[in-house]
């Protein structure tokens, strides 16, 4: 299946159900991701965020519902990981989307080598395509680090910022973060944000998974709330101010 | 914060520290043993003693640097060797005994495999129970008797497998040269090549630094890991056959030896004992030096006892020694320690926090 560039949103769920045995993860989910939006994910611990996005990039399967990619209809039991990669959907992971030990070279493109056709790999290549994704598309200029680094010697914020680039080098349309800027310090955050906005720039789509409210209202274009497995309300960031966005989501907790 | 902008020594020569500790070992054995490391025939030895070390030490890099293990693979010497001598023996087969012996170690090695990756018993259980399975086999079958191969030297299948290419030659050491060695650089190269160029050698690193960035990276972890150990198999199975047709001898025992002495080796090269990291380069180094151990304990007086223990030794010290080199925060760890010991035993110094006066 090739992407094709003829279509409104990149990702649409109609009527999605997920259960857990008798747990009800996901009731009814109704959501559409445009084309160059940054849609931040909120709500509280266990709302369903991340089983949410595992059913929209192929880990999980939905018990109920359609998933439409492109505005084509998927067979949920062949949607995959790969085939979510096939149609450009990339998944950056809080902590498990780059190996410690390894170099960035072999981190980009680890999964899809450059190879020849007995699968060896094109070493120059790959790391001359590497030294372009560092300098344009992620612009670590200055900082010391090079395609030969190991992720290991490499901050939290410098990794997301790498995993993200990496995403954005795929030509992915859509790039789904998951938690990028949990467990790091002030400055990195910064990074990570512009990182998120450099998505947006290059004409791409983002889903973002946040706990901090003031980062995702920052940056997103479009909040969902989700609450118990339900989206609730879909606001305007310019609507609410982050305050407003805390009492909401407060008050949601105490009408159970 | 040199080590950001690149590779550290360490990372840029491959196997740089192990090759500096042979070099210094060579030097010293050739200084208190003369008579025999400065003479050739110590080295003709080690191409006939040293290749079933060396296949079996360069398959565990690959197994070891996936951060798995196999300890199953003296008990594959054992069955391939068995399987190939009472072919080769009894049923006069020839090749075709080569071939069954090779085909019965990779039946091994991919039960290993299948066992790790779909049922998920982690590979250290899976082996130990495999060990022992495949080698009370290879008792059973054999009653417990060894073959003696005698005559082999006359089939072709001796010839090309463990031959003496120069046997005609004036000169004695060169007579000696055996064909193995070239064998086994032939496959070792390869899977140097493999390891550091091949995109399964790359799944290999990938899935041993982490199975879930494997995973989500698109790699078929389970896929890989069965490859993995069917390429052990292989490899025990070629060392197997080596073995027996270089003694013209079979029996059940031959692999036991070889437990401790492969996994060092490996270790020694500086293959990460945690995965992620693996050297082919480090491992033939390490081989040679357990090789050169072994003889030159002997060479200097000391009974074969000695040498297990020297052995054992050698390999703590070069997993301690990797372990602070690869791990900057566990040096630093151990630094701090060693200070506040030191301030237990009273030596303050303004350095440590002492008062100055």
């Amino acid at each position: 299946m090739t992407p094709t560039d003829d279509f409104a949103s990149i990702v649409r769920l109609e009527g999605v159900q997920k259960y857990f045995g008798a747990v009800h993860a996901l009731r009814d989910i109704n959501l559409s991701i445009g084309r160059n939006e940054i849609v931040g994910l909120i709500g509280d611990n266990g709302a369903g965020k991340s089983t949410l996005i595992k059913v929209m990039t192929g880990v999980l399967e939905p018990t109920a519902g359609r998933i439409l990619i492109r505005d084509r209809e998927i067979q949920p039991g062949e949607f995959s990981v790969r085939m979510a990669h096939d149609l450009s959907i990339e998944t950056v992971y809080q902590d498990k989307s780059l190996a410690e030990k390894q170099p960035l070279w072999r981190n980009f493109f680890v999964g899809r080598q450059i190879t020849n056709r007995f699968g060896f790999i094109d070493i120059k290549r790959e790391k001359e395509v590497a030294r372009k994704i560092l300098l344009e598309t992620i612009g670590f200029r200055g900082v010391g680090i090079t395609v030969d680094s190991t992720v290991a010697n490499l901050s939290g914020g410098e990794r997301q910022g790498i995993a993200i680039g990496r995403a954005m080098h795929y030509n992915a349309d859509l790039i789904v973060l998951d938690e990028p800027t949990a467990a790091l310090g002030v400055a990195e955050v910064r990074k990570v944000v512009e990182f998120v906005r450099r998505i947006k720039q290059s004409g791409r789509a983002c889903i973002y998974i946040e706990h901090n409210l003031a980062h995702v209202h920052e940056v997103a274009d479009r909040l969902v709330v989700l609450d118990r497995g339900r989206v609730v309300s879909q606001i305007s960031p310019k609507d609410m101010t982050v305050p407003e966005l805390t009492e909401y989501l407060i008050a949601l907790q105490h009408n159970a | 914060m040199a080590q950001r902008s690149g590779a550290s020594i360490l990372q840029r020569f491959e196997a740089l520290p192990i090759i500096v500790v042979f070099v210094l070992l060579l030097l010293l054995f050739m200084y208190r043993a003369p008579e025999v490391f400065l003479a050739p025939y110590i080295y003709t030895t080690f191409l006939s003693t040293l290749p079933p070390l060396i296949l079996l030490a360069t398959g565990l890099t690959f197994v070891i640097g996936a951060g798995e293990i196999d300890l199953s693979f003296p008990s594959i010497i054992a069955f391939s060797g068995f399987v190939f001598a009472v072919l080769f023996k009894e049923y006069d087969l020839g090749w075709i005994a080569v071939l069954a012996g090779l085909a019965s170690g990779i039946l091994v090695g991919f039960l290993n495999g299948l066992i790790i990756a779909k049922v998920g018993i982690p590979s250290f259980m899976t082996t130990l129970g495999t060990q022992f399975f495949w080698a009370g086999m290879a008792t059973v079958l054999s009653g417990g008797k060894s073959y003696a191969l005698r005559g082999a030297e006359q089939s072709s299948v001796w010839q090309w497998i463990v031959g003496r290419p120069f046997a005609g030659s004036t000169v004695i050491w060169l007579q000696q040269v055996s064909i193995q060695a070239l064998w086994t650089a032939i496959i070792v190269g390869f899977l140097w090549l493999i390891l550091t160029r091949h995109r399964f050698g790359e799944h290999v690193l990938f899935i041993g630094d982490s199975n879930d960035v494997s995973r989500v990276v698109g790699i078929d972890v389970d896929r890989e890991k069965i490859k993995i150990f069917t390429l052990m198999g292989f490899l025990a199975a070629c060392a197997a056959i080596m073995l027996t047709l270089e003694n013209k001898n079979f029996f059940g025992n031959q692999g036991q030896g070889y437990l401790l002495t492969a996994i060092a080796s490996v270790l020694i090269g500086g293959t990460s004992i945690f995965g992620g990291q693996a050297t082919i380069l480090g491992t033939v180094f390490g081989c040679f030096i357990i090789g050169m151990v072994e003889a030159g304990l002997v060479a200097a007086g000391l009974t074969g006892a000695w040498v297990r223990t020297v052995q054992g030794l050698i390999f703590l010290v070069a997993i301690i020694f990797y372990l602070y080199a690869d791990e900057p925060q566990r040096r630093r760890a151990l630094i701090a320690n060693l200070r506040s010991f030191g301030r237990f035993g009273g030596i303050r110094t303004s350095e440590q926090g002492g008062v100055r006066r």
